[in-house]
């Protein structure tokens, strides 16, 4: 079972492989573009800094290793995620889902796996390479254990990122015109970009609350930073992974129900 | 095209305009609800000006700055370039240029007529921002500042939509031309003052910003709105925002006609 899923993995991946080896300009692009948006985050990290050493307890350096988890995770929701789930919102629209729902194979593992835009990957190296210059910065490097702590969080960002996108696409079910709603999560994802704490100040801790519990942002990127500068307490890390862990279970509940909801082209 | 056809056509293109924009009000509100950034930014600034302010703004500074960000951003934004980009692909400008009135008078009603839509968003931000940090920080004070603002707005709406029509008319010349967008929206977050006040950047950059675009699409209107400037700066800025549409205007016509003359749709 698993290695019929993992086979079938990795034609699709092949799929999209090949079909971006066709357009190799797209590298360049990628690149260039991927950097672009990078110089947006940051233009206000640097006028930020500019005048103050430290905000809410987070120096320029440790807000760096924020901006490079954002600029990573961002990659991997345009690069694996956005991909495949606008592609059920046009299946949905068009009628076409009937044909993803009579393969003999999981219906949530086919359409979230069914494209993936392998050049954003270049969005991921840029994260990678903000966290080098970061902790240049800091002047010393990350602890062992938290280099590990921070891939686990790594999952369990991505497993976040994907439930609240299937999620959204279950929406799709009910008002099918979504593709705007990608824009509204995208923009809301906006917030990740600096730490959590930051947010404290205002409205009594409500937003940090907020994109703690509600919309789980302040564990997608500022954690993974904490976990790396070796300052996330033990309960953050085991509370993130019971967490995104719950709420990738109660997506896959939201999917089937959705599913069950579906009306085809035909009937 | 006569200029008497035009302005014989106009009405009838803004009410088609208008009732389009009626019917995708809810497409309308989340395009709204995903501009969002200016808060992240207020919430940001009230932060690091928490307890000491930043150059000359204060934590209420910040507020009736973002908020008027964020009503200014609804008043002045324009996406005919992803538009345009749209239609050459489709190859349905073909149908567009059929018509007797250039496509590009079409663009702009289209734009021109959701306003009353946006006004309706605009203004209520503009109310919240009156009642957090009070009239004299969130509109302008005299009846010259409201003016000045309006023409502000107006010349910010103009350099934007002309700017999405000549990169949108570069797609004629290129297969597509949305990276060329997406690197004209990144120069505009860092340099209108969409993120920050220009105000708070060291000056030599600042000095090179004053002769970009980018401040008057949303900058200036913004610091009109909260009354950062004199009458004789506000003036000095204002002319150097209309030498922008000026300059833009003739660019953006002619790429479009020397694009359109390229346009080769499906049978064409």
């Amino acid at each position: 079972m698993v290695r019929r899923y993992l086979r079938l993995l990795g034609v699709q991946l092949k799929a999209s492989g090949l079909q971006a080896l066709q357009y190799r300009a797209d590298f360049l692009t990628e690149g260039f573009t991927s950097l672009c948006w990078v110089f947006t985050a940051l233009a206000p990290l640097f006028v930020v800094y500019g005048r103050r050493p430290a905000v809410e307890g987070w120096t320029f350096g440790e807000s760096l290793l924020v901006v490079g988890w954002f600029t990573l995770l961002q990659g991997v929701l345009e690069g694996a995620i956005n991909p495949s789930l606008t592609g059920v919102v046009e299946h949905i629209r068009k009628g076409t889902l009937d044909f993803v729902l009579l393969k003999p194979a999981d219906a949530q593992f086919l359409v979230s796996t069914q494209r993936f835009l392998p050049w954003r990957a270049f969005n991921v190296l840029t994260g990678l390479g903000l966290f080098v210059y970061a902790f240049m910065l800091l002047g010393r490097g990350p602890s062992p254990l938290g280099v590990l702590a921070s891939v686990l969080l790594l999952g369990t960002s991505t497993l976040l990122l994907y439930s609240l996108w299937i999620l959204t696409v279950s929406a799709a079910f009910f008002v099918v015109r979504v593709d705007n709603l990608t824009f509204l999560f995208s923009s809301i994802f906006d917030f990740a970009r600096w730490p959590s704490s930051v947010f404290k100040g205002v409205a009594r801790g409500a937003l940090t609350l907020v994109f703690t519990y509600v919309i789980p942002l302040a564990l997608m990127t500022t954690f993974p930073a904490e976990a790396m500068l070796g300052r996330l307490p033990t309960v953050s890390l085991a509370g993130a992974v019971v967490g995104s862990a719950l709420f990738a279970w109660v997506a896959r509940r939201v999917w089937i129900r959705s599913i069950g909801h579906y009306t085809s082209a035909s009937s | 095209m006569s200029a008497r056809g035009v302005l014989r056509a106009l009405p009838t293109m803004l009410r088609v305009g208008f009732a389009e924009s009626i019917a995708y009000r809810a497409e309308m509100f989340v395009w709204v609800l995903s501009t969002t950034m200016p808060l992240v930014n207020m919430v940001l600034w009230m932060a690091v000006s928490k307890d000491a302010p930043v150059g000359n703004y204060g934590q209420v500074d910040f507020v009736s700055y973002f908020l008027a960000t964020f009503a200014v951003r609804q008043l002045t934004s324009a996406w005919a370039a992803w538009l345009i980009n749209w239609e050459v692909k489709q190859g349905t400008l073909a149908m567009r240029l059929l018509r007797p009135v250039s496509p590009l008078w079409a663009y702009a009603s289209e734009n021109v007529a959701g306003f009353p839509m946006r006004v309706v968003v605009a203004v209520p931000v503009v109310l919240v921002s009156v009642a957090l940090v009070g009239a004299d920080k969130a509109v302008p004070q005299h009846a010259w500042g409201w003016a000045l603002f309006l023409l502000a707005v107006l010349g910010g709406w103009a350099i934007t939509f002309l700017a999405n029509v000549a990169i949108g008319a570069l797609s004629l010349f290129m297969d597509s031309s949305q990276k060329m967008m997406e690197v004209w929206m990144v120069l505009f977050f860092v340099c209108s003052g969409y993120m920050y006040p220009v105000e708070l950047l060291p000056a030599g950059l600042r000095a090179v910003i004053d002769w970009l675009p980018f401040r008057y699409q949303m900058g200036l209107p913004v610091e009109l709105m909260t009354s950062a400037h004199d009458l004789p700066t506000a003036l000095g800025l204002l002319a150097r925002q209309w030498a922008w549409v000026l300059g833009m205007g003739v660019l953006a016509v002619t790429l479009w006609k020397q694009g359109v003359k390229r346009f080769a749709a499906f049978g064409g």
